[in-house]
């Protein structure tokens, strides 16, 4: 297919989907919408400070140093660490490629990598690549609702354990991990392993204190706290020597060659220092349209499961429900003509044959998995009459899905 | 292998998406078969109505639980075999499917495969108390064979999760 046909071919989809006459965003997950204060901050360094290389010696490039450093240095503050402990990379997937195979060299002795079962891709994947070069991976298993098994932690981590990553709030069902539990577990055996949180779903949402968590590498994502996409960071503690794992000429960073997206990087410091700045009220926001989402489905539509747990334990922009009987693809897609953007755990709209690894380690079904919706809410975008709209079309879109299906469910 | 991912759907999958033809169960279908698993996340049960003298299809329906991609290929399969004697509706391939949706991503293959799967199924049970003709293969064909593969596949599957939980 030439590239005009492809072009053609995608006219015609957009024009045959029609435009809605409301549009409803809730793919947060996916692609985070940006917030103005973010774009403006960019432009504004697109046009003046942001626009020469950082590490080229003429006034144009200081200019972008110090923009970039001052950037950091607000990051740095959010997260109480030192702007010498962030590490840009251009993904959140990319920081946490950093903080697995980045750390593969640390010590010839250690061997054992320990994630949990339900880490995002961009942590498992890296470990399966290094389990193929002889490294042994552990796979904790999770309860009915997303939390690692401590017990389990507790018996596999050893002195051969290198690192130990698991993500404070998964990003599928938010369950919220204990990270200090976490902690005390690992470096009560050995405090030389290394502790990696894939923080990339818990900036903004949950109060997070480098210090404090005390962990040595923490992976955070710009598009997750609605900064511009294409920037993501990673947390190196000082002291912690990881590799890098891309090479080439250096800029300002030594674990990450390449030009800096300084004017990206601004935008992704402006949001998460608008994020925090009314960071209650806007946790607050968040916990109100989701339990209104979450109670709207459960008790409007039969054959409905939350996935991940309820209250304070629960991400507050995370709804992940799974209708039975329902096949979430299908689903998405009617959605969509009705102007709400979601996204499905189901296996067809993961390019695989199986459907989301988080939904199986939670002891859901199959067919349960492939049946589930993923909706973030937004602070800044989301509103009460977004969710009474997603909850007025939504038992009809259900309904339709399931008229489909040779197997229906039982009349209540 | 391009490094680019193919755009999932075309405008005729989402047409028929949207207006799926021949949706339903036919009551006094002579012919019927389920191929897929709710397991899968992809199931066609196909419904068909066969005049016994001439051997017509004279009605088809299908229900489909899968994605959009599968319901159109339901849907168009059964267009395409009404009115046509089984014989040429037996020679219906998955590439003829994907070539009418105007033509499906590799992804999305499957569907096709299984919407021909359940089809071939459909006509192996009408003979199956019938005299059998010489066109039918004793053998099954690749659709067929694709089809008990996922659905084997998924009860493999399932066992090896139940298998690593504690």
């Amino acid at each position: 297919m030439t590239y005009s046909d492809l072009s053609k071919s995608i006219d015609e989809l957009i024009k045959s989907h029609g435009l809605p006459k409301r549009e409803v965003y809730l793919d947060h997950e996916n692609s985070g919408l940006i917030i103005p204060e973010a774009i403006k901050a960019m432009n504004e360094a697109y046009e003046l400070s942001g626009k020469g290389h950082p590490s080229i010696t003429h006034l144009m490039g200081w200019r972008s140093y110090q923009a970039l450093y001052e950037a950091t240095v607000n990051i740095a503050s959010v997260i109480n660490c030192s702007p010498e402990e962030i590490v840009y990379t251009h993904s959140g997937t990319e920081a946490n490629n950093l903080a697995i195979i980045g750390s593969s060299e640390l010590s010839p002795k250690r061997k054992k990598i320990i994630v949990s079962s339900i880490e995002h891709l961009s942590v498992i994947f890296p470990a399966e690549k290094l389990e193929k070069r002889g490294f042994k991976v552990i796979r904790i298993p999770v309860d009915g609702e997303g939390f690692v098994n401590l017990d389990f932690l507790s018996k596999h981590v050893d002195k051969e354990t290198l690192i130990v990553s698991i993500a404070a709030i998964n990003h599928e069902i938010g369950t919220i991990q204990d990270l200090k539990a976490i902690r005390d577990i690992v470096r009560d055996k050995d405090d030389r392993i290394l502790i990696h949180t894939d923080a990339c779903d818990a900036l903004g949402r949950i109060p997070l204190d480098m210090k404090k968590l005390d962990v040595d590498l923490a992976s955070f994502s710009s598009h997750k706290v609605y900064g511009p996409k294409g920037v993501g960071a990673l947390y190196v503690r000082e002291g912690i020597k990881l590799e890098p794992i891309i090479h080439g000429q250096l800029s300002t960073q030594k674990l990450w060659p390449g030009v800096e997206n300084t004017p990206s990087i601004i935008g992704f410091s402006k949001a998460v220092e608008i994020i925090h700045r009314n960071f209650e009220e806007n946790v607050s926001k968040m916990i109100s349209f989701r339990d209104r989402l979450i109670n709207g489905i459960l008790s409007n539509i039969d054959y409905t499961l939350l996935n991940g747990p309820l209250g304070y334990k629960r991400a507050p922009d995370n709804v992940n429900i799974s209708f039975l009987y329902c096949e979430g693809e299908a689903l998405t897609v009617e959605l969509s003509m009705k102007g709400v953007y979601v996204s499905s755990g189901s296996a067809c709209t993961s390019r695989v044959l199986e459907p989301s690894h988080v939904l199986l380690a939670i002891g859901r079904k199959y067919e349960e998995a492939h049946g589930s919706l993923l909706m973030k809410v937004s602070p800044f975008h989301t509103t009460l009459e977004d969710i009474e709209y997603v909850l007025e079309v939504l038992p009809d879109a259900v309904r339709r899905i399931r008229s489909l299906s040779p197997i229906k469910p039982k009349v209540r | 292998m391009s490094s680019r991912v193919p755009l999932t759907y075309g405008k005729k999958v989402l047409e028929l998406f949207r207006n799926p033809k021949n949706l339903g169960r036919i009551e006094d279908a002579n012919a019927e078969a389920l191929a897929g698993s709710l397991a899968c996340g992809d199931m066609i049960a196909i419904y068909l109505k066969i005049d016994e003298s001439t051997e017509k299809i004279i009605d088809a329906k299908f229900e489909s639980y899968g994605c959009a991609a599968n319901i159109a290929a339901a849907s168009i399969l059964t267009e395409m075999i009404k009115g046509k004697n089984i014989q040429d509706a037996w020679k219906i391939s998955w590439r003829d499917i994907s070539n009418e949706l105007g033509g499906l991503p590799p992804v999305k293959y499957h569907c096709s495969v299984l919407a021909v799967g359940s089809l071939k199924r459909a006509i192996r049970a009408y003979y199956a108390n019938r005299s059998k003709p010489d066109w039918l293969p004793e053998e099954l064909t690749q659709e067929e064979k694709h089809v008990i593969e996922e659905e084997k596949l998924m009860e493999i599957l399932a066992k090896r999760i139940q298998k690593t939980e504690l």
